[in-house]
């Protein structure tokens, strides 16, 4: 225990990207002491790969929009199985977390009149997304990081110590939470670069810790991306809800290999690109199913049109929500109608004039130029789905974030419900700063609650969270075979790929999950080489067993699940059934170490007035007759 | 398509290491890092290295390939002749921890010191009003993705220890220009950026401009107009002969 390191403090925060950097602001402008924990270096959190925008309905470029509108489409996008008071509370807080951002420092593109630009992006009924070009994540995460470090000069000023209040921990990560009891009493980490381990004291734990994406092959998700904070909340009691549901965004780079699954952002579609077959057919015209049939344009004429006139026209189907796309895409390719390199062609330069292409996205123009040899001014580009988001997540009190795991809050992409099946693009960054900044007061107002009494964690759950995160150095396998951990994730990204990805199967799934059993065997005997310092071999063997952990949650609810529905497409049940919209499927760890359990639950019920504000024939789609009665 | 790479990879720790070869497989469309990955993955797997996005978004993946400061994800294996043995070493400016990864704390201890965003005390959040033109200036220095590469270039602090309490290097100084040229901040940057972050001490060699993987003209338009502006200052008569009036220094 000698090289146990100790502290202690009001809130610990888990993750270091837009959800937790908010947390944190939050929890430290409450006059707590925060504690901010990144996996990487301070700055590098995946929210920098967020290209398009932040959705908010300021209506700085049409004035009709409104958080009303803005509910609306993410219900739409998210084929009303969201949790209706996230979505309600993001769209009205929304606007004012982004001009926040303004006093924090962000500059973003900016309207003729000096205000805040926004830009048309998939499932948004006007031009919504605040953006930056097409660096809109970094943006955000710089902004908040300097926010950071001016709430730190503060202290310093005030305290002496800038780190009085807020102090980042970079390149530490947590492998399990403490607990008292049922409640929260702190984490347990290493750092990557000492491999030495460190003890937080901490009655409060916000996750902001993301996705999931790495269990997959073909992804644009960062090497981070390994579900930790679901697998964390999941080992200590919490519940994971819409596990099943994956966004495979669209357009991910498909050539050359090595860049397979690089995001491509949605912007290009938005600011005018259209997708072509090989036949040079824009295909997305006959895919617009029958419940946005209302909304998108019929001909390639009146779709052209929206751009310059959106009052008198209906919009491209390039720019229907995501799942719709993916879907599409992959049913081109599969019928033959692909690229070379097994995409799809996606075009601007026949769109927009070369310098405007360069100006809107820059980063786009040196990604293809750069890792593709491709002049996206000049041709078009190789695109295909890519894993992107994970909808699903910790189960959360909506106003305050918190888990059922007391002292245990969740927000951004680790938490479940806000997007539904289907998140549209723009709704996250948006997401990480509303449901952050609740996140952050709903972990003050719990610590403030709790007084004197606070958790303690115990001695002997602190020497077995060290035991477990060393075993990798001595593999327990009986017949002496030692796995090395890139092998077993490979194949690990492998089966989610094969069989648990875009199109689903039943027998692909039931497969799917023995595979998960078997690399489950391996992963316990995977060892490492070398020391404790900076050693990757080894911080990825403890990776794979979140990863297995979140992967078995996605295979049973989406084995489950027998109908389609956003991010879960079920080849053997196509059709959107509305007695499936009411349910989410719960995944739980009864007991520690326990097998994990799946369990339905009704989706909370939509208020009336916000029902009020869709048609009855729509409504008709989704609900089943006895709800509309 | 496929060839085998001969990789030269500086292998140690603070108290000191090598270069080691390795030869590695290598397909069409590959990057530097890919390479480092198969390694890792097949060879060495405790092969320590920073990355995160691999796509030249985050700026974590900083080294020097055949001595010149550049992102592994953004430098295709096919820039080099098939037989060329590729030198791969940590950033040369900041302390080694282990392997390709360093010490960059140096980084954050800066980014500390520089003042903050002054908001305008008058605006509330909503009523800010920029135009487009003025904004740009500052944007281009924000698509700095902080990878460091020009504070590691940098030849006033690469082989000078000793410079580096008094010099911010080219990252933060062109962020202290990104604040001076914000439309609303209320601070003025101008002495500061002489007196304690050392502007003075660069003499524009533009290294730092080539190296930056974002193609920040970070010379031209932060650090000299920055450069200029300290200067209308400190010979302007009128300032010269108000400060002398009223005793300023």
């Amino acid at each position: 225990m000698s090289d146990l390191e100790r502290h202690s403090y009001d809130i610990v925060v888990i993750g270091a990207g837009g959800a937790g950097l908010r947390a944190a602001i939050e929890a430290r402008e409450h006059g707590l002491r925060t504690a901010i924990i990144c996996k990487s270096l301070f700055g590098k959190a995946h929210t920098v790969m967020a290209e398009g925008g932040i959705a908010a309905s300021m209506g700085n470029v049409n004035s009709k929009d409104s958080w009303q509108v803005h509910f609306r489409d993410t219900l739409r996008g998210g084929k009303f199985l969201n949790n209706p008071r996230m979505a309600e509370l993001h769209a009205k807080e929304a606007p004012q977390r982004v001009w926040e951002l303004e006093t924090y420092g962000a500059l973003f593109d900016r309207t003729p009149d000096g205000r805040i630009s926004q830009r048309n992006f998939g499932g948004h009924e006007y031009p919504r997304l605040a953006h930056v070009g097409d660096r809109t994540g970094l943006e955000l995460i710089r902004t908040l990081q300097q926010k950071i470090v001016s709430l730190q000069q503060d202290d310093e000023r005030e305290l002496g110590d800038a780190q009085a209040r807020l102090r980042v921990f970079s390149e530490l990560t947590v492998t399990e939470l403490l607990k008292d009891g049922d409640a929260i009493a702190g984490a347990f980490g290493y750092w990557r670069e000492s491999g030495r381990f460190v003890q937080f004291e901490a009655p409060a734990v916000v996750l902001a810790t993301g996705g999931i994406g790495k269990s997959f092959k073909v992804t644009s998700n960062s090497w981070e991306y390994t579900g930790d904070g679901h697998a964390l909340a999941l080992r200590a009691g919490a519940t994971l809800i819409n596990m099943e549901f994956v966004q495979f965004h669209p357009t991910g780079m498909v050539w050359p290999p090595s860049v397979k699954g690089i995001l491509v952002t949605e912007s290009v579609r938005g600011d005018g690109g259209v997708l072509r077959n090989s036949e040079g057919k824009r295909f997305m015209f006959e895919y617009v199913p029958e419940v946005f049939r209302a909304q998108y344009a019929a001909s390639e004429a009146e779709a052209d049109r929206w751009y310059d006139d959106p009052e008198n026209n209906l919009r491209p189907p390039e720019l229907l929500p995501r799942d719709e796309v993916a879907r599409a895409i992959n049913s081109e390719v599969k019928a033959g109608r692909g690229s070379p390199h097994g995409g799809v062609f996606l075009d601007v330069s026949t769109r927009l004039p070369a310098d405007e292409i360069r100006r809107r996205l820059p980063s786009m123009y040196h990604q293809f130029k750069e890792l593709a040899d491709v002049d996206i001014t000049a041709e078009p580009m190789e695109v295909g789905p890519t894993a992107h988001y994970v909808m699903g997540g910790v189960e959360v009190d909506a106003d305050t974030a918190a888990c059922v795991v007391p002292g245990l809050f969740a927000a951004g992409e680790v938490a479940g419900g806000m997007h539904g099946s289907n998140r549209l693009g723009g709704n996250s960054l948006s997401d990480l700063l509303v449901f952050g900044r609740r996140a952050g007061a709903g972990a003050a107002a719990y610590v403030e609650g709790l007084g004197e009494r606070r958790p303690t964690s115990r001695e002997q759950d602190v020497r077995a969270a060290e035991q477990d995160a060393l075993a990798p150095f001595r593999p327990p396998g009986e017949d002496g075979s030692v796995e090395n951990p890139y092998t077993v994730h490979t194949d690990l990204q492998q089966v989610m790929n094969d069989l648990v990805g875009i199109i689903r199967r039943e027998g692909e799934i039931v497969e799917a999950l023995e595979r998960l059993g078997l690399l489950r065997e391996r992963a316990r005997r995977a060892g490492v080489e070398g020391h404790r310092q900076f050693n990757p071999g080894w911080h990825l063997a403890l990776d794979l067993r979140n990863m297995l952990d979140v992967s078995q949650c996605v295979a049973r609810a989406a084995l489950e699940r027998r109908e389609s529905r956003g991010g879960h497409t079920r080849e053997d049940h196509p059709a959107m059934d509305p007695t499936w919209r009411g349910v989410n499927l719960v995944c739980a760890q009864d007991s520690p170490g326990g097998p994990i359990s799946l369990r339905r639950q009704p989706v909370p019920t939509i208020h009336p007035d916000l029902l009020a504000l869709f048609d009855r024939a729509e409504l008709a789609k989704y609900l089943t007759p006895q709800e509309l009665a | 398509m496929s060839y085998d790479a001969h990789l030269r990879v500086w292998r140690g720790d603070a108290e000191g290491g090598e270069l080691v070869d390795f030869t590695v497989e290598v397909n069409e469309g590959e990057v530097v890092l890919d390479i480092i990955h198969r390694l890792q993955a097949t060879q060495a797997p405790d092969l320590a290295v920073r990355w995160n996005c691999k796509a030249g978004k985050c700026g974590s993946c900083s080294a020097e390939v055949n001595g010149r400061p550049r992102l592994m994800c953004m430098t295709r294996m096919n820039t080099f002749a098939a037989g060329e043995p590729i030198s791969i070493t940590p950033m040369r400016a900041f302390p080694v921890i282990r392997d390709l990864v360093t010490d960059v704390s140096f980084n954050y201890t800066k980014a500390r010191a520089v003042p903050a965003f002054s908001p305008p005390p008058d605006l509330a959040p909503g009523e800010y009003r920029m135009s487009q033109v003025d904004v740009e200036r500052s944007q281009e220095f924000r698509k700095c993705i902080e990878c460091f590469l020009c504070q590691d270039t940098c030849h006033v602090v690469r082989d000078h220890e000793e410079n580096k309490p008094a010099f911010a290097g080219p990252r933060f100084l062109m962020r202290i220009a990104e604040l001076d040229m914000h439309p609303l901040d209320a601070l003025d940057r101008k002495r500061q950026a002489q007196d304690d972050f050392g502007l003075g001490m660069c003499n524009i060699t533009k290294c730092c401009t080539e190296v930056c993987p974002e193609h920040i003209k970070i010379t031209d338009n932060a650090l000299i107009p920055m450069k200029e502006r300290v200067v209308d200052r400190k010979y302007d008569p009128l300032v010269w002969l108000g400060s002398k009036i009223l005793r300023r220094s």
